[in-house]
């Protein structure tokens, strides 16, 4: 590799500052060549004589800046390093946040004054940091896939106050203060936007026009997002631009950008629990057997019934009657309640009916029970269910409420539905799905048509212990208390 | 009394607000002073945010009046887990939010009033916005005695901390909040700031422990509304602009453009809780089992609110191997959270061989894990 030197020879013409260096070449035997590199806006003058040369290394194809932590204000002197959202060998842009600070009581984020990429961090987490002192190494791009004897550009050691034109990314983009922080709103690269001025200058015309072509309209520039990294970067368009674009008549056609990234994560949580109870449902030779309910006179009867309820202080909807009836089932067909041990050499015949109801919440799916339904009252059930339905919500459920469930009933038909396939929740052998309650015409005795509240009801069962025929019946019995709601007054205990 | 903003005042607001590009070109003073219709303590925050990122604040200043029904912030780097009672807070469903800013824990409540005073990074300074706020004090009660400290407190009586403050700072601007208690409730305050959680080791910002007495019972006709003014009227001075309050709607899209995801984000379990700086939490507990007392002992690590590392001394054999394998495989990797742990554990015990006294053994071990979170 050929050794570096630099030359340097720096003179004012007209308001620019040019320098002249040797460039590093990949191999030894290419000649070196010298090329005139940079031009810098006015402000840079006056650092000119602060500048100094940064000798390239062998390996890296830029320069490495070191990023000092900048002024907190008040008098401080030292911070404690709280958190980094970036880490070595990330890429940066300018103003993207590199860390958070905290001194006394006030939290600093601190933003990236280059483009590059990350090279070393001077602090680990809860390490105090000096004001002054670096804090991360940042290369700063030079060009990219060019031939190896391109210049190597120079950047003038940064001073506190604010350049909006640091760095030169190979390529003469020539803009002014004003233009860069237009184009940086918009999150538009000078790079790719044609330049229309002296010398190929880039104007704030150039960034308007590109933005039209872009969009097919002049878009109000977005708000300037500076929002912590580790929320993923996918501001869209806002509405207001998608509108106009609705009201514009011609359609542009431009080549569709889906820039979406396909997200992965680990299965934790109540995903993971999911995972388990269905892995081990799987074992189960489920059949189903689906019916249809009339529920006309159930509804007339909850509609009175629900002010007496309201009173007591508790809401009354459908599902305490529906569980009541299949408890008053399971009576008569106990192996509907039983378990069939892991070795299926045992079944036990539970004596609680500990009717389980899925309940969905914003986590994810939650079955609690109602214990002991063989000896509670339609009233208890309810006022159990309402206990149950507000610490789901509130997650705050404990474990007794989340085990030692029997028998499930789903009732999916809240959030619609007719027919299901529910999956049997291990220990137990069977489990009922109800669909939505709908208007529907039949037929009644005397051959009239008349409107009926539908509800269907899709059961699964466990057929290694469970056949269709118990099955059915079940289901009959649990059907007739309900279409017939004053029958069940007979079988309550 | 407060001003209600006219409808005008409204529209003015909202034109300014939506270009912040444009800058301010008003002809009247720069200074701001407006307060939220709302008490939600996630969208009161999410303003917040909104102006520190999309308001240029060069040549203006804004101050912000808000309060909270019930609710306990803590500030940017803290652990929950060791500032508050969290099992308290879901009891008595009061909210939990992590602010952007640092600084310890407060207690809000319509009784605890809250002052964000927005400047440029420049004009970033503390003292001076706590002074402005105890001559209004004063100019509204004169005989109160109170005082700014070097640590950024207000103190009433030389004893009592009515105020805390906290600050955020970011590139080109900055904000300093603070609180001031005017008829908080006291009791609530001091049960829900105490942490039953032991054991816990960590980085994170502790808080300093204070005495606090509301003003209220310094002089029992000050009410929250008297004190905003008083405040108000004295920023309008001193900064020369309209004793004029506008109102603002946290909800309103139309005026603060994506302030509900704003809103969103600070109510995530993610921010709240996996903002926590790393912990680890060491302790032990007796379980009382039919005739005998166990002693077990719990090592875990927690990382971004989530179990890395999780170590159960539990008595030999009580539980069979593998199952206590299996429970400390599934709280690896899970959210230090009750609710989630409650309902992993629970669905375990669906897989596991049904015998009675098994369960119970595992009901009452996960129990107590649960305690701890």
């Amino acid at each position: 590799m050929a050794a570096v030197t630099a030359l340097r020879s720096s003179y004012r013409t007209a308001g620019r500052l040019v320098c002249i260096h040797r460039v590093r070449s990949s191999s030894g035997i290419r000649f070196i060549k010298s090329k005139y590199v940079c031009v810098f806006d006015k402000s840079a003058l006056k650092f000119s004589h602060q500048q100094r040369l940064f000798r390239t290394s062998a390996v890296s194809c830029g320069q490495i800046v070191q990023f000092k932590l900048s002024d907190i204000g008040e008098g401080i002197t030292e911070v404690t390093v709280k958190e980094w959202y970036i880490k070595e060998g990330d890429s940066v842009s300018q103003f993207d946040s590199i860390c958070e600070v905290q001194s006394d009581k006030a939290s600093v984020t601190i933003t990236s004054r280059y483009d590059g990429i990350i090279r070393k961090l001077h602090y680990n987490v809860d390490d105090i940091a000096f004001v002054g002192k670096p804090l991360v190494d940042i290369e700063i791009d030079a060009s990219k896939g060019v031939s190896p004897e391109e210049d190597v550009v120079e950047t003038p050691p940064m001073s506190h106050e604010e350049h909006t034109h640091q760095e030169i990314k190979g390529h003469k983009t020539l803009a002014t203060p004003a233009v860069r922080r237009l184009a940086m709103e918009n999150n538009i690269k000078l790079s790719e936007v044609v330049g229309t001025g002296k010398d190929n200058r880039i104007l704030k015309e150039d960034i308007l026009n590109y933005l039209a072509k872009q969009t097919g309209a002049i878009l109000p520039p977005s708000p300037k997002a500076e929002i912590i990294p580790p929320l993923p970067k996918s501001e869209t368009v806002p509405a207001a631009p998608k509108d106009r674009a609705r009201k514009i008549p011609v359609p542009v056609s431009r080549p569709i950008v889906f820039s979406g990234k396909d997200k992965t994560e680990p299965v934790t949580g109540f995903h993971k629990a999911m995972v388990k109870t269905m892995s081990a449902a799987l074992k189960i030779p489920h059949f189903g057997y689906c019916d249809e309910i009339d529920l006309t006179q159930l509804v007339q009867l909850r509609e009175e019934l629900k002010p007496l309820a309201q009173v007591r202080g508790v809401k009354l909807s459908f599902m305490p009657f529906f569980i009541k009836a299949a408890s008053l089932g399971l009576l008569q067909y106990p192996i509907l309640n039983a378990s069939l041990d892991e070795s299926c050499q045992n079944v036990t015949y539970k004596a609680s009916h500990n009717i389980g109801v899925a309940m969905d919440t914003e986590q994810g799916l939650i079955v609690p029970n109602v214990k002991n339904v063989q000896v509670c009252s339609v009233f208890e059930i309810a006022s159990e269910l309402n206990r149950l339905q507000s610490l789901g919500s509130a997650g705050q459920l404990g474990t007794n409420d989340l085990t030692g469930g029997t028998f499930t009933l789903s009732n999916i038909g809240t959030i619609g539905g007719t027919y299901a396939k529910p999956v049997i929740l291990p220990p137990e052998v069977a489990i009922g799905a109800l669909g939505k309650i709908q208007v529907l015409p039949r037929f009644n005795g005397k051959g009239e048509v008349f409107k009926a509240q539908i509800m269907n009801v899709s059961w699964s069962a466990d057929h290694r212990i469970i056949d269709g025929a118990t099955m059915a019946r079940f289901s009959n019995l649990w059907k007739s208390y309900l279409e017939n709601p004053a029958s069940m007054l007979l079988d309550l205990k | 009394m407060v001003l209600q903003s006219s409808l005008k005042n409204c529209l003015q607001l909202s034109c300014i607000l939506r270009t912040p590009k444009a800058g301010f070109r008003s002809t009247t003073s720069g200074s701001l002073i407006i307060q939220s219709t709302s008490n939600d303590v996630y969208q009161n925050l999410a303003v917040e945010d909104w102006i520190h990122d999309h308001m240029n604040l060069e040549n203006r200043q804004v101050l912000f009046l808000w309060r909270n029904s019930p609710a306990v912030v803590i500030g940017r780097h803290q652990n929950p887990w060791q500032e508050c009672n969290l099992r308290l807070l879901r009891q008595k469903n009061i909210k939990l939010a992590r602010r952007r800013s640092g600084g310890g824990t407060v207690y809000h409540d319509l009784g605890n009033i809250n002052l964000t005073f927005f400047t440029s990074r420049k004009k970033y300074e503390r003292m001076e916005n706590l002074k402005l706020v105890v001559k209004a004090l004063k100019a509204l009660r004169p005989e109160l005695d109170v005082r700014v400290t070097d640590r950024y407190d207000i103190l009433l009586d030389r004893h009592y901390k009515i105020s805390g403050t906290a600050a955020k700072l970011g590139r080109t601007s900055a904000y300093h909040h603070c609180t001031l208690l005017c008829n908080a409730d006291k009791f609530v305050l001091s049960s829900v700031l105490k942490s039953p959680y032991k054991g816990i080791k960590s980085n994170a910002t502790p808080s300093v422990p204070a005495s606090v007495k509301n003003l209220f019972e310094e002089d029992p006709s000050l009410t929250s509304e008297m004190l905003l003014d008083a405040i108000a009227e004295e920023y309008a001075t001193q900064h020369q602009t309209d004793h004029h309050i506008t109102l603002i709607n946290p909800a309103d899209e139309t005026v603060l453009p994506g302030i509900n995801n704003k809103t969103k984000e600070l109510q995530t379990w993610e921010w709240v809780y996996g903002k926590t700086p790393k912990f680890s939490v060491s302790t032990c507990f007796n379980m009382v089992y039919k005739d005998s007392v166990l002693d077990v002992k719990v090592d875990m690590d927690v990382k971004h609110g989530r179990i890395e590392v999780c170590n159960i001394d539990l008595p030999e054999q009580w539980l069979p191997p593998a199952l206590s394998s299996e429970l400390v495989k599934s709280l690896t990797g899970s959210k230090f959270c009750p609710n989630e742990i409650t309902t992993l554990v629970t669905t375990l015990l669906r897989v596991c061989p049904q015998d009675e006294e098994l369960q119970s053994r595992w009901n009452l071990l996960c129990e107590n894990m649960i305690m701890l979170m």
